[in-house]
Order: structure tokens, then C-alpha cells, then sequence
């Protein structure tokens, strides 16, 4: 049982224009198997959430805690977070170039688990994901993200997701862009991911579209850094039929 | 080559450098410039070739062609260079200084400037020497700067390492420079040799510190195979110019590799020229700079027969401030030579701020009866967003940046034949990375 617990977080942003305030004090509280769908307009500072937390050097958090299973997270590097057992799941996914998909899924469930998996189980987990995610297996031999589409940068995403295993994953837009069928493959792979390990997820995202396929447990509107309203499953209905305006007339 | 750098040099990593790299955090790694692209590499009917940094002559020669520079065995007929020159224009001129002056190696009374070792494989002839003019010595090298004439007129016996006719040599000559003293002077001149139809390799490696003008004159018999491992392994403070010379002969293949990882300022001249038709050159190279540290490598491939090949491929990684490279690829298919493939690539990984690329890929061309040409050149960063999304898979930072480092020279590693450098060069490459980690 894994708990994410947000509190009061606020977080700057360097900008040409001098600092800017982006999260204006955030809580929440994710617990495993749960899923919490983040719901926002654009820029509202939904990316600045998930990488805060995941402790991405651009955001400064200038108050707030944020803590995983009581440990303090804000202490953490970004790649103690990771080992810790958080997840980000990018809305754009970095290219590395010169580094293979498979060296590099071995290397992350190396780190993660501090111990380097058992060769043939894990040649035959990474094929067996690959194919459930309908990712070709000459994935395995090409450079991370090195010229992917759109949609196959988030199924690798997602297939990290599933082989890395972590108890809180964040997964910022992995549903923007996708057609439906795509759309539904990843969505697959959340639900797998979700039964075998009970993982809590922070669902981001723009459109209620993904949430006939991964049904969330709480949606929260996301306005001008901070969460504006939150409810159940009926919140995001609610929001399909009248959209933002409400919350951003508030919000001004 | 100066009508035909159209293009300019590329440059990046330091700020105040012509930077043509975005420096944002939030980009990924920017391949600056693609020139050509793989697809267009030899390939096809016709030669394709694409309008920058390539000049396609009416064969009239003219003052500017790379292949026209003024060759000499007399010291005189060269000046010191200035920041004036073309070929001197990257160089930090008064850190390596001293290697612009006329002197002798200083040795003394049992202890001389550099020791050398050499080791012979089964099957070669014990090491020869050769004076000035003594054949095959100057088949290949003609100086022509001033720290190359005075490395051959000072070396009154080259080292002569040769493979003789037929023979295949399966282990490599090794041959070790270890300067004692980074005050003294050293020059040097070594000439290698694969006669007709044999096979060879050559390991030379610099350690320790001097001040070294060294000459490696390469003469690669007709239907020969020579490969050339030249490694500059010096410690901090070492001041090294280098020029390697070859001579292809006919059907004869060579495989030419530099390795520049320590010295204080390195310049590294590898001229390769084609006599006959059928030949092969690969030229390949790997650097990486600390901080304060000076690396520069030019190649000039001179395609003055038909029906020859070259192919080559230089790979850098900057780190550290004040750390700086320098890659000119000046390749020229001359009026004769019809038939020719060539194609050269140059990439720059720069790991910090403070660091800095010169790129400058230049092809001239005077004849349209190629196979193909093309050239390619790029310099990124590693920057935050490629360590972010490393680390936030739970991979620590010394580990991500292995990861990256190694996957961009893995490439060029596996093109090294002989299995113990390359394990050398990678635990080399490890130890680099630790050093900036500290
Ligand atoms: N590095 C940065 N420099 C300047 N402004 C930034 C930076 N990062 C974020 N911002 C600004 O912060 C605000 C929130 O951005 P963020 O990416 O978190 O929004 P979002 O809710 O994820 O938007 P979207 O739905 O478009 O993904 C925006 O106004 C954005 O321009
Ligand atoms: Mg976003």
C-alpha cells in the first residue's frame, strides 16, 4: 500500500520575464489503486505538477510538501523519486540518441530494482509487453524515442510503466494524439498495469475521451495552478457537457 | 579552401560562440546540420551532391585547393604561423608555441626526452631506421608546415617499421612514446610500411608528457591492408603536433584510427592520398576533451586516382569549461579521379557549459564522374531534459551520462580491430566521464 501526498505544494518557474508562480498551492492525496484523473485547460500548469514532483531541475518549489509513503519526496534526487517508486509518464517523451530501447529498459529496471533482473524472464516480460502494447519488437534494437511517432513514444512510455512497476505513476497527456486505436492499446496497458500491481495513478489529462477507458476513481479540475473543484466520476461529465468556462471566470 | 568553405565553421557549446545549436534547457540534442544524408551516400547513378560546403570545380586549379598547399623538406621555407592562416585559424598558437621552434630533441646523458618501445610481430623484420631521403622515407610525408619540417629534419634516423611482401601479420607492431619531461622537446619521425599484398597493424601510443612534432609517414604497398592506431594518451600537460601522412597504392585498403584523449593541446594532421586506382581509406577518429584542453584534428583525403574510396568518420565528446575541439574535413576529388565514393561525417557531444565544438566538413570536387559524395556534421548537447528523463526511469546521473556517452562513440569502438584497445578505450572513456562527475 503506497501513498502520494501532496500538500500545499507551490512551484516557480524561470521565465525571460522574471519568476513566475505556477502551482499555487496543490493538494493531493493519491493511494495505490487508485486513479485520479487531472482535468485542465491548457497551461493551467498540469505538466508543472507531474514534474515537480518527479523533481525536474526547471521548477523551483518555493513552499509545500510532497511525500510518498511518508518519506519526503522534495529531498529526493530525481532518480531516487524513480527507485522510490514514482513514475512520470512524459507528454513529450526525450530522445536519446545512441542508447537502445533494451539497454535502456535494462538499465532503468536495474536501477530501479537495485539488483539487474534475471536475464530470461526479463527478455521474455519485455517481449511480452512489447506485443500486448502492438509495439514490433525491432523497437527493442532502436534508439529511445529516435525518430518514434507520436503514438509509439507513448506506447514505449506506457511499456516502461509496465516493466518498471512503480506503486504512484503520473502520466501526463499519454492520451493526446492518440488515434482510437492506439488510444486503446495504451489504455490497455494502464488497466494491466493497474490489476497486477495496483500502482496509484495521477491521470493528466485534456479530454474525458480516455476516461471511457481508464475509469477514474476522482477527477479534479486543474485551474491556474491549483485543483479548482474534485469529485467522482460524474465531475468529468459534467465538465464534457460545459467545459473550463466556469472554473476560468472564477479564476480571473 | 577558402572559395570553397562555403558553408563556415560550425560551432557550439560555448555561449559566446557563433552557437548554432540551441542552448535552452527543454530542447533535446539538435543535430545542427544535417548536410547530406545517409541515403544520398554513394549510392544511386549519378553523384549527388548537395550545394553547401561542396565546390564543384571547372577544373582550372587554383591557389585555394586544399591539394596545393606548398610541401617542403626545408625549414626554411616556412614561417611561424599566425592566427592569419586558414590551416592555423582554430589553433591556440601561443600555447603550443613552442613546437613552432627549430630545436633539437632534448635528450641528455641517459635520459632521454621519450622512450620509445617497440614490439615486432612473428614474422616482421626487427625495427629499421631510416635517414632523410633513405626510401622508402618520404615516399609519403612531404612537410608542409613548419612543425612537420622540423620533426623530419631533426630525426636523423626514422624508426622503420615494415610488414614484407605476402606476409599477414596477425598481431600488431606496438610502438610506445612515453615522454619524461613536459619542458623538453621531442621530434620524431616513424615511417610504417606494407609492402605489396601483406597485412598489418600498427598501435602507437603516446604517454606520459613532452613536447612532441611527430611525423607518422604510412606507405601502403599495392594490394596491402595497413591499419594505424595511432592513440594520444598523454597526461595534462603534454604539447603534441602531429602529422600523419599516407601513401594508398594501388588496391590497397588502409584503416587509419585516432584516439586523442589526454595532452594539454593536441593537433592531429592526418593526410591521406590516393597513387593509384582502387584503393581504400578509412579514416577514423575519437576524442574527448577535459577542461583547458585543446584537441584538434584535420584530415584531408586527396583523391588524385580513380576508382578509390574513403570513408571517414570522426566522433568527439567536450566536457569541462574551456574544453575545446576542433574537426576539419577537407576531402578533394581531383580532375583524374573519376570512379571516386567518398563521404565524411563529424559529431560533437557536448556534455557541459563551457565547452566548445568547431566543425568544418569541406569537400571540393573537380570532376562530375563520381560514384558520390557527401559530408555530414553535427554537434549536440547533452542537456537536461536527456538527463531528466534518464534519471526519472531511477537511473543515477553518473550512470545516464555513461549511457549516452557510450552509446555515441559505441559505434566507432566496434570498428576497432584489435579487442584489447578496445576495451582499453572504453575503460578510457569511463575514466573521463568519473573525472567530471567529481
Ligand atoms: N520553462 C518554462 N518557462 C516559462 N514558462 C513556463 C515554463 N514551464 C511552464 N511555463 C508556463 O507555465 C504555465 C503552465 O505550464 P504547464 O506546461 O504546466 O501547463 P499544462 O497545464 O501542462 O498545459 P498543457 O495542457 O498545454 O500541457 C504555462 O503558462 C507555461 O507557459
Ligand atoms: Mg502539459
Amino acid at each position: 500500500m503506497s501513498v502520494l501526498e501532496i500538500h500545499d505544494l507551490h512551484a516557480t518557474v524561470e521565465t525571460p520575464e522574471g519568476t513566475k508562480e505556477i502551482l499555487k498551492g496543490v493538494d493531493l492525496t493519491i493511494r495505490s489503486g487508485e486513479t485520479h484523473a487531472i482535468m485542465g485547460p491548457n497551461g493551467s500548469g498540469k505538466s508543472t505538477l507531474a514534474y515537480s514532483i518527479a523533481g525536474h531541475p526547471k521548477y523551483e518549489i518555493t513552499s509545500g510538501t510532497v511525500t510518498l509513503d511518508g518519506e519526503d519526496l522534495l529531498e529526493m534526487s530525481v532518480d531516487e523519486r524513480a527507485r522510490a517508486g514514482l513514475f512520470l509518464a512524459m507528454q513529450y517523451p526525450v530522445e536519446v540518441p545512441g542508447v537502445t530501447v533494451s539497454n535502456f529498459l535494462r538499465t532503468a529496471k536495474t536501477a530501479v530494482d537495485g539488483a539487474a533482473p534475471a536475464l530470461r524472464t526479463w527478455v521474455k516480460d519485455v517481449r511480452g509487453a512489447m506485443d500486448n502494447l502492438k509495439m514490433d519488437q525491432v523497437f527493442a534494437e532502436r534508439n529511445v524515442n529516435e525518430g518514434f511517432s507520436g503514438g509509439e513514444k507513448k506506447r514505449h512510455e506506457i511499456l516502461q510503466m509496465e516493466l518498471l512497476k512503480p506503486n504512484i505513476a503520473i502520466l501526463d497527456e499519454t492520451d493526446s494524439g492518440l488515434d482510437v486505436d492506439a488510444l486503446r492499446i495504451v489504455s490497455d496497458g494502464v488497466n494491466r498495469a493497474k490489476e497486477s500491481t495496483d500502482v496509484g495513478v495521477m491521470l493528466i489529462t485534456h479530454y474525458t475521451r480516455i476516461l471511457n477507458y481508464i475509469k477514474p476513481d476522482f477527477v479534479h479540475v486543474f485551474v491556474n495552478g491549483q485543483i479548482a473543484e474534485q469529485g467522482g466520476p460524474e465531475l468529468a461529465d459534467r465538465l464534457e457537457a460545459e467545459g473550463y468556462e466556469r472554473y476560468l471566470a472564477g479564476a480571473k | 579552401m577558402t572559395s570553397t568553405d562555403v558553408k563556415g565553421p560550425e560551432s557550439a557549446g560555448d555561449p559566446v560562440a557563433n552557437e548554432v545549436v540551441g542552448g535552452a534547457a527543454g530542447a533535446a540534442p539538435v543535430l545542427a546540420q544535417e548536410v547530406i544524408s545517409e541515403e544520398d551516400r554513394g549510392r544511386g547513378k549519378g553523384p549527388k551532391l548537395e550545394d553547401e560546403g561542396i565546390a564543384v570545380k571547372d577544373g582550372k586549379p587554383s591557389a585555394a585547393t586544399r591539394g596545393e598547399r606548398h610541401r617542403s623538406f626545408d625549414v626554411a621555407e616556412f614561417s611561424r604561423p599566425t592566427s592569419k592562416n586558414e590551416e592555423w585559424r582554430f589553433t591556440p598558437l601561443r600555447v603550443l608555441s613552442p613546437l613552432f621552434e627549430d630545436l633539437a630533441t632534448e635528450d641528455r646523458e641517459g635520459d632521454p626526452a621519450v622512450d620509445y618501445q617497440v614490439s615486432v610481430p612473428e614474422g616482421a623484420p626487427e625495427v629499421g631506421t631510416l635517414a632523410p631521403g633513405q626510401s622508402p622515407r618520404g615516399e609519403a610525408l612531404v612537410p608542409e608546415d613548419i612543425t612537420s619540417a622540423v620533426a623530419s629534419a631533426r630525426t636523423d634516423q626514422a624508426l622503420h617499421l615494415r610488414a614484407p611482401r605476402n606476409a599477414e601479420l596477425a598481431e600488431p607492431f606496438r610502438l610506445t612514446a612515453h615522454g619524461r619531461d613536459a619542458e623538453r622537446r621531442s621530434n620524431a619521425h616513424i615511417v610504417l610500411q606494407t609492402e605489396e599484398s601483406s597485412t598489418a597493424t600498427f598501435v602507437l601510443d603516446h604517454t606520459g608528457s613532452t613536447r612532441m612534432a611527430e611525423n607518422v609517414e604510412m606507405v601502403v604497398g599495392d594490394n596491402s591492408q595497413m591499419t594505424v592506431i595511432s592513440l594520444q594518451n598523454w597526461e595534462d600537460d603534454a604539447l603534441h603536433i602531429a602529422t600523419h601522412h599516407s601513401k594508398v597504392g594501388r588496391d590497397a585498403r588502409l584503416k587509419h584510427i585516432v584516439v586523442s584523449l589526454g595532452g594539454r593541446a593536441v593537433r592531429v594532421n592526418a593526410i591521406g592520398e590516393f597513387s593509384a586506382p582502387g584503393g581504400e581509406l578509412e579514416k577514423l577518429g575519437l576524442y574527448f576533451a577535459d577542461e583547458k584542453q585543446f584537441l584538434e584534428h584535420r584530415i584531408f583525403v586527396d583523391h588524385a586516382a580513380p576508382n578509390c574510396t574513403s570513408n571517414s568518420a570522426y566522433k568527439g565528446a567536450l566536457q569541462g569549461s574551456g574544453a575545446r575541439s576542433v574537426w576539419v574535413g577537407d576531402v578533394l576529388i581531383r580532375r583524374e579521379a573519376e570512379g571516386t565514393s567518398t563521404y565524411e561525417l563529424n559529431r560533437n557531444l557536448v556534455l557541459t557549459e563551457g565547452a566548445r565544438a568547431d566543425s568544418v566538413p569541406n569537400l571540393e570536387i573537380e570532376t562530375g564522374e563520381i560514384e558520390g559524395a557527401g559530408h555530414a556534421a553535427a554537434t549536440g548537447r547533452f542537456d537536461d531534459e536527456q538527463l531528466f528523463y534518464l534519471r526519472a526511469r531511477g537511473i543515477p546521473e553518473l550512470e545516464a551520462r555513461r549511457l549516452v556517452v557510450r552509446g555515441f562513440f559505441a559505434e566507432l569502438i566496434q570498428q576497432i580491430d584489435v579487442p584489447e584497445i578496445r576495451q582499453a578505450l572504453s575503460d578510457s572513456i569511463e575514466d573521463e566521464l568519473q573525472r567530471s562527475m567529481n
